[in-house]
């Protein structure tokens, strides 16, 4: 009987490492050739990893999250055979034909451009004339350098280019022959290092810029695949007339205290929302959808979906049940800009079990939200415009605004959301609804 | 042993290594660097430095003979000079010594941990090092491959016995009577020159139609005159074909076959990167040609290793090494760089010098430009004649349109020290007039760099 070592391929793309994210065997399982026994995950993409022999597992590199260099060893087979220990072969052929042939073909071409191409940093050794084979001579220790492809710049400029992260081409020289100084450097960077019209007219552009999808990118793009993936949107849009709402809302400002918040659309949503929730305990839940469990909530925790620089981000109005419309707008303001700064607590960004989502100016006329997962239900606020409105006899100019809703509908049916907005819609149009205890 | 965990990882501590470690070491990055034999490597303890030690040796010796035929203009006679070429080794040992431990001393003093053994790939973040008490593990973020080149053997002539490589050469404790050089490029000429100079018959064997052949005819031609005119034979177009016992057999540019009698034979048909033992074959980076492929940031096809030095290409220079390895110690540390010399000056310490830096007149042609070319000889140098040598010319060659210097060149005695001046007005980017209107010292042979301008100009002074 021998060994097989069956070590950590190289998965291509100048990659050094990659995470081990699944085990296909355990020690002691019997393999067959060809059976994938692991997948790893490089920042691209994940590639299994099949067995090259028949045999027995007798021991695992790794566990699942560990990080594995290229070329350690990842799996020992025994496998019958006279050789005592079986050279450690690695598989870079085998994973190159699993490994997703498309990306590999959009590397290579991406490197005919010859924008991304690793350039030698020195010409090639086959370059000039001094680089044919000499049988019996020195190889030529002198190669032409090429000079035509480089801006014309001293060394201290070029030194402060890089270090800014400027590319000289894109600079116009105004010195001797060309010559890129110091202060066409500091009138390039005065402009905000804005590329300059090709002075020959249009110009093609070849370049990529890669950008890893990290931090709270990645977990956007995570929420917003879970969501969509499981949850069946139905999305209803109804329009509200907010005339009345804004009179009220401008009459509330001009006499508010110095101490309170300046009132949006928002806290009156907010209100309207927990008043309607009482009647339509269905939409403020949550679905555990792994478990099949729905969790109503007798709190009403809003959602407040926030751009920030990073991304989006929900900072959440815990309990607007117990909260005025005073303390909804201060809530909202505080809670805004703590996630804007990034100073904003765990529990304060968590726990939401109904999202608003708004655009505010930007609102546009409908948009289609998507549920922040494991919640039921979103409310987009599209943008109030003012509007002819047939009152039966003329057309009247009204302060029109659209409410675009989405539900879960497994657990939302048309109906139950439809008389949600409906009644969202009753108390928006008659504001007065909203303050009255019922 | 217990591993060592570092940021950065340096194999090989020769030029490019050491210098990319104490720079390392100098932005704080925790580095290590790993050396198989000395500090310094090839460049301090068997290449440039103790071979600079030999020829100015036997220049001197060589000087002093010229006295003693009273044949010298100077007026200065002396008695015949003896030559103890084993103190002469031994002193230079001692320079090789001190740089030694020089450099060992600098990187200390930049907090590099250094670890004396034979480094190995285990893969591509863990090194295995072979040292005197045991394996050391060393794993890092980022690794250095600064394994340096070798000189290359020839099937028929392998290194032993009378066939010498140029570390022997460095080392012999007397002057062989007949040396023969095998390969007529600079390592060859410059120790077969100064071998010359201290008494050995010598001839040289060279393939090609032409001695030093990367360099053009009106650059070598002074050198080939001095060759001459100290009596040695200059076979060009010839083939080594095999040695029996100590003579070595060849083939002539005429086709005949020629015994060549040898005490010693020396070849240096050039270098070869070193990719073998320390297990590149387990990391499978891709080459270029025999050496790695890298890019302009000395990156390899693996992530986190980078490649600077002999191992990535020509010109396998000592400086070049070293400016790589400066740049991707400031990539490590976190800065933005990436290759953009214009120019990688060369030297040539034949009798005379020669120095090039930039495009030679034809190179410039080849890639596209109109170009002036002006020469100023040193015969009408002040300087050149008070030092009772006048051979040789600084040569200039820039764009016809906008006087931009695309090269300079030069051959004649001590004008490797005007290699900085080159590669200076090239890097800057000066045109003829730059050179033109700055002052320069006379009477100095740099003067015929001012001259060589202000020809390629049109009005030169002093021709």
């Amino acid at each position: 009987m021998g060994e097989f070592i069956i070590k950590m391929p190289d998965v291509g793309e100048g990659v050094a490492e990659a995470e081990l994210v699944e085990w296909h065997c355990k020690v002691g399982d019997p393999v067959r050739e060809d059976m994938v026994l692991a997948a790893v995950m490089t920042d691209k993409a994940t590639v299994e990893i099949p067995s090259p022999v028949t045999g027995t597992v007798l021991w695992l590199g790794a566990e699942i999250g560990d990080t594995v260099a290229v070329k350690a060893p990842l799996v020992r087979i025994q496998v019958a055979g006279e050789d005592g220990e079986a050279d450690a072969v690695p598989m870079a052929e085998t994973v190159t034909a699993a490994f997703s042939s498309p990306q590999r073909a959009e590397g290579a071409r991406r490197a005919d451009d010859g924008e991304t191409s690793p350039s030698l940093g020195q010409p090639s050794p086959s370059s000039g004339p001094a680089g044919h084979l000499l049988p019996a001579g020195e190889k030529g220790r002198r190669t032409a350098p090429d000079m035509l492809s480089k801006p014309l710049a001293s060394p201290a400029v070029r030194l402060r280019a890089q270090d800014g992260g400027i590319d000289l081409r894109q600079v116009t020289g105004t010195g001797p022959a060309g010559r890129i100084t110091h202060d066409d450097l500091d009138q390039f960077l005065a402009r905000g290092a804005q590329p300059q019209p090709a002075p020959a007219g249009l110009a093609r552009k070849t370049a990529v810029e890669e950008i890893k999808v990290t931090g709270l990118r990645r977990r956007i793009s995570e929420k917003m695949v879970l969501a969509t993936s499981r949850i069946p949107h139905i999305t209803y849009v109804e329009e509200i007339d907010v005339t009345d709402l804004e009179d009220l809302r401008a009459t509330m400002n001009a006499g508010r205290k110095p101490d309170q918040t300046k009132l949006t659309i928002l806290p009156f949503l907010m209100r309207a929302m927990v008043k309607t929730i009482d009647e339509q305990p269905v939409v403020n839940a949550t679905f555990d959808d792994d478990a099949g469990i729905i969790s109503r909530h007798a709190a009403v925790h809003i959602g407040i979906a926030t751009q920030t620089p990073a991304g989006l981000t929900v900072p959440v109005v815990r309990h607007a049940e117990a909260r005025g419309i005073w303390d909804c707008a201060a809530e909202v303001v505080r809670l805004a800009e703590a996630a804007r700064t990034g100073s904003a607590l765990r529990e304060e960004l968590s726990g939401s079990t109904i999202t608003i989502t708004s655009l505010g100016a930007m609102g546009g006329i409908v948009t289609t939200p998507i549920i922040n997962h494991p919640e039921v239900a979103i409310v987009g606020v599209n943008k109030i415009m003012t509007r002819p409105v047939w009152d039966g006899n003329q057309f009247i100019p009204r302060k029109m605004m659209n409410l675009s809703s989405s539900f879960d509908h497994r657990v939302v049916d048309g109906w139950d959301a439809a008389t949600f907005v409906q009644r969202i819609k009753a108390l928006l149009e008659t504001p007065a609804l909203i303050f009255i205890e019922s | 042993m217990k591993e060592i965990v570092c940021k950065l990882l340096v194999i090989g501590a020769g030029p490019g290594g050491y210098i990319c470690a104490i720079r390392a070491g100098q932005l704080g990055v925790d580095t290590v660097i790993v050396e198989a034999v000395k500090a310094g490597g090839t460049c301090l303890n068997i290449g440039c430095i103790p071979s600079k030690a030999l020829i100015h040796a036997a220049e001197e010796f060589e000087k002093l003979n010229h006295m003693a035929g009273a044949k010298s203009p100077l007026g200065i006679s002396v008695e015949a000079p003896k030559l103890d070429l084993a103190k002469t080794i031994a002193w230079k040992d001692g320079i090789v010594g001190r740089l030694n431990s020089g450099v060992l001393g600098l990187l200390r003093k930049a907090r590099v941990k250094i670890v004396h053994g034979r480094a190995k790939f285990r893969d591509g973040k863990t090194v295995e090092v072979e040292t005197e008490t045991g394996m050391q593990v060393i794993r890092a973020e980022t690794i250095v491959i600064a394994t340096g080149s070798e000189p290359v053997e020839l099937p028929f002539l392998p290194f032993g016995g009378p066939v010498i490589s140029s570390t022997e050469a460095l080392s012999l404790k007397t002057v062989p009577q007949k040396l023969v050089v095998v390969g007529g490029g600079y390592i060859g000429l410059e120790l077969g020159t100064a071998f010359a100079k201290l008494g050995s018959k010598v001839t040289v064997v060279e393939a090609t139609s032409q001695i030093l052949p990367q360099y053009d005819a009106e650059l070598v031609k002074p050198v080939a005159k001095r060759l001459t005119d100290l009596g040695i034979r200059v076979l060009t177009g010839a083939k080594a074909k095999g040695l029996s016992g100590n003579t070595l057999l060849i083939e002539t540019a005429e086709g005949a076959e020629e015994q060549l009698a040898a005490d010693k034979i020396l070849v240096t048909v050039g270098r070869k990167p070193r990719t073998e033992g320390w297990g590149l074959d387990e990391l499978d980076l891709d080459r270029a040609g025999k050496f790695l492929r890298i890019d302009d940031r000395c990156r390899t096809s693996m992530r986190g290793i980078h490649a600077i030095g002999d191992i990535t290409g020509e010109p396998m220079l000592a400086h070049r090494a070293m400016a790589q390895g400066e740049m991707v110690a400031e990539i490590v540390a976190g800065k933005k760089r990436s290759w953009d010399k214009r120019c990688i000056p060369a030297v040539c310490f034949t009798d005379p010098e020669i120095v090039t830096a930039g495009l030679s007149p034809d190179e410039a042609r080849a890639q596209g430009y109109e170009v002036r070319v002006g020469l100023f000889p040193f015969n009408a140098n002040g300087r050149a004649m008070t030092m009772l040598s006048e051979e040789g010319f600084v040569r200039i060659v820039a764009r016809a349109d906008s006087n931009l210097v695309l090269g300079i060149q030069a051959v004649g005695s001590g004008v490797s020290e005007l290699s900085s001046a080159f590669a200076l007005a090239i890097e800057m980017g000066a045109r003829l007039q730059d050179i033109a209107a700055t002052i320069h010292a006379h009477p100095t042979r740099s003067e015929g760099f001012q001259e060589a301008a202000l020809k390629a100009l049109g009005h030169a002074l002093h021709i």
